[in-house]
């Protein structure tokens, strides 16, 4: 056998069907489920959360869908397929639109640095001018897909000061500033439409790399914009990050498998772990090598159960000695499909990596050279239909990768859709740079077939020592996902409308959702925006939340990770202490004296106060969980010697 | 005209109480226009679009019949879970296309399917002669295949039913004015770049296969 495939085809062909299709394990009696339609005035139905306004697209924008937002200081701006609407949140609780540009492209995916602001264009209808008339010509140099270029350094009025155009336009992108560079910054083009004529734009070619080494297809598109000079904005370099890149199309357990695998287990089947995958072997083949294996070991007879044992502790190694070792890639597999395109590039400079999600792959992209990114390592997946988005946990030892199945039009939260399917897949992230699977997470309640829902974009939301991710499942609502245990996630928090139609599927629900400066802020397609805060619950207490609210950031794209930093507070230690009691790492006594001794430092001062401070840190080393217990004892410490 | 005057009401009311202030006629006012912009959408589609959506809901049927087959012809797990996801999604997609049609007054084909035989009532008599279709004679061998032949065949010809799905999409993209009704520009670069996913999911498949 030639190749790392060959040999999982004969693995296939050996095992049982261990695939049936995963069972239904989505919720009806979940409020969310029979939420009556409405434009405005659909029902609502919310958890561990509260509104605090939803407001109405204006007269120009509404009936036209709401994409993807960025934040600049006080502001959000949000993305419309008719141009870009800037609203100003510093009441969160009534946003004021400062300025609707009108400037029509799908999708109008926004991204902001410093003065500049970066939105996408894919369709056909955008135009260079920013007019509302479309362009019917297949062929026409009015035509603009590709990143527009804005200068909001007043941004009530963006001033339009460039574009590049690019071969499949623009669908995302995502805007990387190079530490070492503080002249430019750098976008990242993805564009998943197919490539336009040469004669649009010169250059472009639909070829296989085969018969064209200058195809706009299996690369990305690199603009370097100087910040000084705008209009200079050019394409820099095209990566080819797919290059022979080949990986399994196998698939992490979903839980039908853990269940039929552990039924296996317990009916007494032989199951070998091969290149990190569970497989039961037939009887008859197990009889087989059993029997090789009684005949090498000099053994005779009946196998014993002492034997039996042995060889169930053998049998990985035997299984490997007589298939061969997994390959880590095939390398004699030749070209191979792969992607084309990437759908977005989550980019999170401070450690100096990218998550891209390209077609049928989940990548790990090296970034410490913006302009030349390499790919470290690839997941494929086979219950993955669309890889469309990456999100790291803050401290970049985990990455969860989204399933856009079926492009964000279908309704695939239904009781008859897999929760693997069109859902979220957590990966831990070794040292080395290879990510392993860990478990899915979709959203846990049934919508109807009127709603469009699959998994989407969404962001951390920065509660100290836990990861959460806030995230869009368009008309599925919005979702609170702890994955902090990744083997593990569950959902926090919701908020979630009926349809936006009674009669029939029409397109709405949240786009996008993004945790900023201590407000949860949701792009309704249909509705407008939506801002919410946390609300304490079992899950998440005030002082968590509190402790969130003292991370600030000046701004935030939606394919660019910030790291969280928690200034050292009596808030933070709060928050520490409130997880150390959910976790059950000290007594209930233990607890309250830490939280008594806590208040008794806040309001002392000077010697009195670091003397407490310490003292409590001691008593962490006695915490019956010293990791999380850690924490906080580095927080007391800090607080201590900030006195 | 209806619609103006309504675009002109909200403006003024807009003016008068911007934000989550707007009183409940306001918000009537808004939803009215919503709607009335959904409806104007609808007029802006060419004969292409609506050949693209009709051919391809033929197209998309075929696909059904080939990945029904999965279950009964001792498909590999992979192949199985690949054809459930393929009806799954068909399925949807047909759905999507056929409102498309309905909400433009347009022909809406229905699919019938019993055992190999498809019959496309209203529009899509063409459904033989599009890129990627399986012959009669191609359907009745994948029919009669079992176990990694199945396996094979089935891998084989749904990439080549993809391609014409994809090489669909293009011609309708090389179509003045074609697609710019949001809806059939989503739909159609979705069916693109799913089904280009899907073709080198496949092929990767299929490579296993070939040892």
């Amino acid at each position: 056998m030639r190749n790392f495939y060959a040999r999982i085809a004969l693995l296939g062909a050996l095992a049982l069907s261990i695939c049936a299709l995963p069972a239904l394990a989505q919720q009806m009696d979940d409020p969310r489920v029979g939420l009556g339609a409405g434009l405005f005035d659909a029902e609502e139905a919310i958890w561990n959360l509260s509104m605090l306004s939803t407001t109405v697209p204006p007269e120009a924008f509404v009936g036209v869908t709401n994409s993807d937002l960025a934040f600049k200081d006080h502001y959000a701006i949000q993305g419309n397929y008719n141009g870009v609407l800037i609203w100003d949140i510093s009441d969160p609780a009534a946003p004021v639109l400062v300025k609707d540009y009108l400037c029509p492209a799908s999708q109008s995916d926004v991204s902001v640095y410093e003065h500049l602001l970066f939105v996408s264009g894919e369709g056909f209808g955008g135009r260079l001018d920013c007019g509302t008339q479309g362009v019917d010509e297949q062929v026409s140099h009015d035509r603009l897909r590709g990143i527009r270029i804005f200068d909001i350094s007043d941004i009530v009025n963006p001033e339009y000061v460039a574009n590049v155009q690019t071969c499949r336009g623009s669908h995302t992108h995502s805007v990387l500033k190079d530490p070492d560079d503080d002249e430019n910054v750098y976008v990242y083009v993805s564009g998943s439409a197919p490539v336009r004529p040469a004669e649009e734009l010169p250059g472009c070619s639909g070829l296989s790399p085969d018969e064209d080494p200058e195809s706009a297809l299996f690369r990305i598109e690199v603009v370097k914009v100087p910040l000084a000079d705008p209009a200079q904005a050019a394409i820099v370099s095209s990566p080819r990050i797919f290059e022979d890149l080949v990986a399994p199309p196998r698939h992490g357990p979903s839980p039908a498998d853990i269940a039929a695998m552990e039924e296996a287990r317990a009916a007494g089947k032989f199951v070998v772990t091969y290149a990190g995958q569970s497989i039961v072997l037939p009887d008859r083949y197990v009889e087989m090598i059993m029997g090789q294996w009684m005949a090498e070991s000099g053994k005779e007879g009946e196998p014993t159960a002492a034997d039996s044992t042995e060889f169930r502790e053998a049998l990985d190694g035997i299984f490997e000695a007589m298939v061969g070792a997994p390959d880590a890639e095939g390398e004699d597999d030749g070209p191979a499909p792969g992607p084309t395109q990437c759908h977005d590039i989550t980019l999170y400079p401070e450690i100096g990596l990218a998550g891209g999600a390209c077609e049928g792959y989940g990548l790990l992209l090296d970034i410490s050279d913006p302009a030349n990114p390499t790919r470290i390592d690839a997941v494929a997946d086979s219950n993955f239909s669309y890889w469309h988005s990456a999100t790291f946990s803050n401290d970049g030892s985990k990455i969860l990768f989204t399933d856009e199945w079926g492009g964000g039009g279908g309704p695939k939260c239904r009781a008859t859709d897999p929760m693997e399917w069109g859902a979220n897949a957590l990966f831990t992230l070794s040292e080395d740079g290879k990510m392993e699977f860990q478990s899915y997470f979709k959203l846990p309640a049934v919508q109807s077939s009127l709603e469009n829902c699959v998994a989407h974009n969404g962001s951390l939301i920065p509660v100290p020592g836990r990861d959460l991710f806030i995230q869009s499942w368009y008309q599925g609502g919005i979702s609170l996902m702890d994955w902090t245990d990744i083997k593990n996630p569950i959902e926090i928090a919701y908020h979630d409308r009926g349809p936006v139609n009674a009669d029939q599927m029409s397109s709405g629900g949240s786009w996008s959702v993004y945790w900023y400066n201590g407000v949860i802020v949701s792009s309704e397609i249909a509705r407008g925006l939506d801002i919410f805060q946390l609300e304490p619950s079992e899950y998440l207490s005030a002082n968590e939340i509190l402790a969130s609210k003292t991370v600030k950031l000046d701004y935030l794209n939606a394919q660019g990770q910030p790291t969280y930093v928690w200034p050292v507070s009596f808030t933070l230690a709060n928050a520490y202490l409130d997880q150390l009691e959910r976790a059950a790492a000290f007594s209930a006594e233990g607890i309250a004296r830490v939280r008594a001794g806590l208040h008794r430092a806040e309001a002392a001062e000077g010697d009195a106060r670091s003397d407490i401070l310490m003292r409590l840190a001691q008593m962490m080393s006695r915490s019956r969980d010293t990791e999380k217990a850690s924490l906080l004892k580095e927080t007391l410490e800090a607080l201590a010697q900030q006195n | 005209m209806q619609v103006s005057r309504i675009l002109l009401c909200a403006a003024l009311i807009l003016i008068a109480a911007p934000g989550s202030l707007l009183a409940q006629n306001d918000k009537e006012a808004l939803e009215a226009l919503y709607w009335a912009r959904q409806k104007e959408a609808m007029s802006r589609f060419t004969q292409a679009d609506v050949d693209f959506m009709t051919g391809m809901i033929g197209h998309h049927a075929q696909a059904l019949i080939m990945s029904r087959l999965a279950p009964t012809n001792d498909a590999s797990a992979s192949v199985q879970v690949l054809a459930a996801r393929i009806i799954n999604a068909q399925n949807d997609e047909i759905a999507l296309m056929q409102s498309w049609l309905r909400d433009r007054e347009q022909v809406v084909p229905q699919v019938l399917i019993e055992g190999l035989q498809l019959t496309i009532e209203g529009g899509g008599h063409h459904a033989h002669h599009m890129p990627g279709m399986l012959t009669q004679v191609q359907l009745e061998e994948l029919a009669a295949a079992r176990g990694q032949v199945f396996d094979r065949l089935f891998l084989t010809y749904m990439i080549q039913h993809h391609a014409g799905a994809v090489t669909m999409v293009e011609d309708l993209f090389a179509v003045d004015g074609a697609a710019q009704d949001e809806a059939a520009y989503k739909l159609a670069s979705s069916i693109h770049v799913d089904q280009i996913t899907e073709i080198a999911r496949m092929q990767e498949m299929l490579d296993s296969l070939a040892q």
